[in-house]
């Protein structure tokens, strides 16, 4: 049913544009990073952290992924831009397991994840860091299930 | 009662000592501008020759060596004998990949392991001992140096060299070690290992002979309560021989320095003046039994003084106190020297920016080393596993250029204080000097 042409971006176009930012662990550190988002307003879309004793890694995903990567790399900060695959789910107990079965049969590793709402209701997303992008977005619209692109977010937001 | 290895010597008067320092130093300068081109264009260069040095009073004559001649003489530059006549070599840990080597005969190697059995006869030691030895064996000086000391005295030598802590407590019980030879940081550690095991009533230490590393006065007196022995200090470095260059005595109040074979100097380190006795300043030894390795005047960096007043021991030979510091950035870490331009190496070779911070601390008696280096784009990933395992990559370079762990820890750019636009590069907490 749902009917996906591959653009001349490949898979990109199925992606989201993920900045993940290095952060010392160290009291303050995440505020002053918010601070700049809010100075440059900045929506943030996701969040999440992976971190260690000494340090975390900071993963956004943002309205407006080129300027937030300007702004920060002008502010000082180490960040780097990823491509994620974000999928919509309905928002009940199982949506997540055929899903990660799926991926998890055809070889894939998912090597982090984690998830977030829009103001859509009665579903919520996941974003997925994969070893094989290409692979994991073949399998996943095998399952029925299409990746969020970058360019729907703004609707599903409800942005102008 | 105090107990001497070779009596007659280290209770000589002070005229003997002196008369003994003469006979042996002209005929030593003038073997070694023959023999060593290296330091003979030294000599030239000062304008002076081997008939200018007439007695020890002439001594501040010659010019110094100091740890970058080593490295530019590097291998053979410094060697008086031919390589035939040498049995074998010992390193220290080096610095950019240019380690210092010396060299010995079998010759070199008696006196070396004699005054190293002054120090372990000064500590008690008998034919009736058990002498474990853990420093480590090998380049470094530590292990082979107590060990040939131990032979000498007789005592039943264990070689366990370093590491392994559960079997150098299970030997010690074992086989009723009763003079322990390491550096005092593992010494601590030994220490809590044993009381935390137990076994405190089980072994039969009385005595430490615990150097290579700068320690404290406060942490004496915590190894000698742990264990319920006397720790005595000892001093030396690869460069004039090894351990037992200066060893302490009962009396704990500085190092006594065997005068009849190296000739000990306070210099200051700017204008390399000889000091008045009783000054603070830097030792500088000469050489003048030695070989294949006998250097003049060689700069230990070591900050000290030197006390010629009689000991209550009955030793005569001079006094150095603690090496109160170091005339240059070199720090001691676990009983290895550790250079900052060893580490910026490692972070350029890697990849790094050479914005970095030393940080050295000790912890429950033992020493730590961190090095704070700024993260970079090209390092940083979303993956968390792929920058540990950068990260990790960099603890085992270091590992393998310093010969010690250390701690790297990964910070925000820019976060490295500067003062005056030079990066503050070492930290040392530990309050040692």
């Amino acid at each position: 049913m749902i009917n996906v042409t591959y653009t001349e971006k490949g898979v990109l176009a199925m992606t989201i544009n993920q900045i993940s930012v290095f952060l010392e662990n160290k009291p303050g550190q995440l505020a002053e990073f918010t601070r700049l988002l809010e100075k440059n307003q900045i929506d943030m879309r996701a969040l999440s952290i992976a971190e260690t004793q000494d340090f975390g890694i900071l993963r956004l995903i943002v309205d407006d992924p080129y300027k937030t990567v300007n702004v920060v790399k002008e502010a000082g900060f180490i960040c780097a831009i990823t491509p994620v695959l974000a999928v919509e789910m309905s928002d009940k107990p199982g949506s997540l397991v055929k899903m990660l079965t799926a991926l998890g049969e055809s070889g894939i590793n998912v090597e982090y994840t984690y998830a977030f709402i829009t103001r859509k209701k009665d579903v919520a997303y996941m974003a997925f860091r994969v070893n094989d992008p290409e692979k994991a977005i073949k399998v996943l619209i095998q399952n029925k299930v299409r990746p969020v692109a970058q360019d729907d977010l703004s609707a599903l937001f409800g942005d102008k | 009662m105090e107990r001497y290895y070779q009596p007659e010597i280290e209770c000589a008067s002070r005229e003997q000592i002196r008369a003994w320092q003469n006979e042996r130093l002209v005929p030593t300068v003038k073997r070694v501008y023959e023999n060593v081109p290296y330091y003979r264009h030294l000599m030239e260069e000062k304008g002076v020759t081997p008939d200018d040095i007439r007695s020890i009073d002439d001594l501040h004559k010659l010019p110094f060596l100091t740890k970058e001649d080593l490295r530019q003489a590097y291998p053979y530059g410094l060697l008086a004998v031919p390589l035939r006549d040498c049995v074998r070599i010992q390193s220290t840990s080096g610095t950019t990949g240019r380690r210092v080597v010396a060299f010995y005969t079998q010759h070199d190697i008696d006196l070396w392991d004699e005054c190293c059995a002054r120090s372990i006869v000064a500590a008690g030691g008998t034919n009736e001992d058990v002498v474990h030895v853990c420093y480590g064996y090998g380049l470094f000086t530590g292990g082979p140096g107590l060990n040939g000391g131990s032979h000498k005295v007789g005592s039943l030598t264990l070689p366990m060299s370093s590491g392994n802590t559960d079997r150098q407590i299970q030997f010690m019980c074992d086989l009723g070690s009763t003079i322990l030879c390491c550096t005092p940081s593992y010494a601590a550690y030994l220490a809590e290992s044993i009381i935390e095991r137990g076994l405190r009533d089980q072994i039969k230490l009385k005595a430490g002979i615990f150097g290579a590393e700068a320690w404290s006065e406060e942490m004496r007196q915590d190894i000698q309560n742990k264990l319920g022995i006397k720790a005595y200090d000892i001093y030396g470095l690869t460069e004039i021989s090894g351990p037992g260059v200066s060893f302490e005595c009962s009396d704990q109040h500085g190092m006594h320095i065997n005068e009849d074979h190296f000739i000990p100097e306070i210099i200051d380190p700017n204008t390399g003046e000889v000091l008045p006795e009783g000054s603070v300043g830097e030792l500088v030894f000469t050489c003048i039994t030695k070989d294949a390795f006998p250097l003049l005047r060689y700069r230990t960096r070591d900050i000290c003084v030197l006390h010629y007043a009689q000991c209550p021991c009955g030793r005569t030979h001079v006094r150095m106190s603690k090496p109160m510091g170091r005339s240059d950035d070199m720090l001691i870490v676990k009983g290895v020297n550790v250079f900052p331009s060893q580490i910026e190496t490692v972070l350029l070779n890697k990849g790094y920016p050479a914005n970095y911070q030393i940080v050295v601390s000790r912890e429950n008696n033992s020493d730590k080393l961190e090095v704070q280096v700024e993260m970079t784009p090209e390092m940083f990933s979303d993956n968390l596993a792929k920058v540990s395992a950068r990260e990790k990559e960099l603890v085992d370079a270091l590992k393998a250029m310093l010969g010690i762990y250390a701690i790297v820890k990964l910070v925000a750019p820019k976060s490295i204080s500067r003062s005056e636009g030079k990066a503050v590069r070492v930290i040392d907490k530990r309050n040692l000097y």
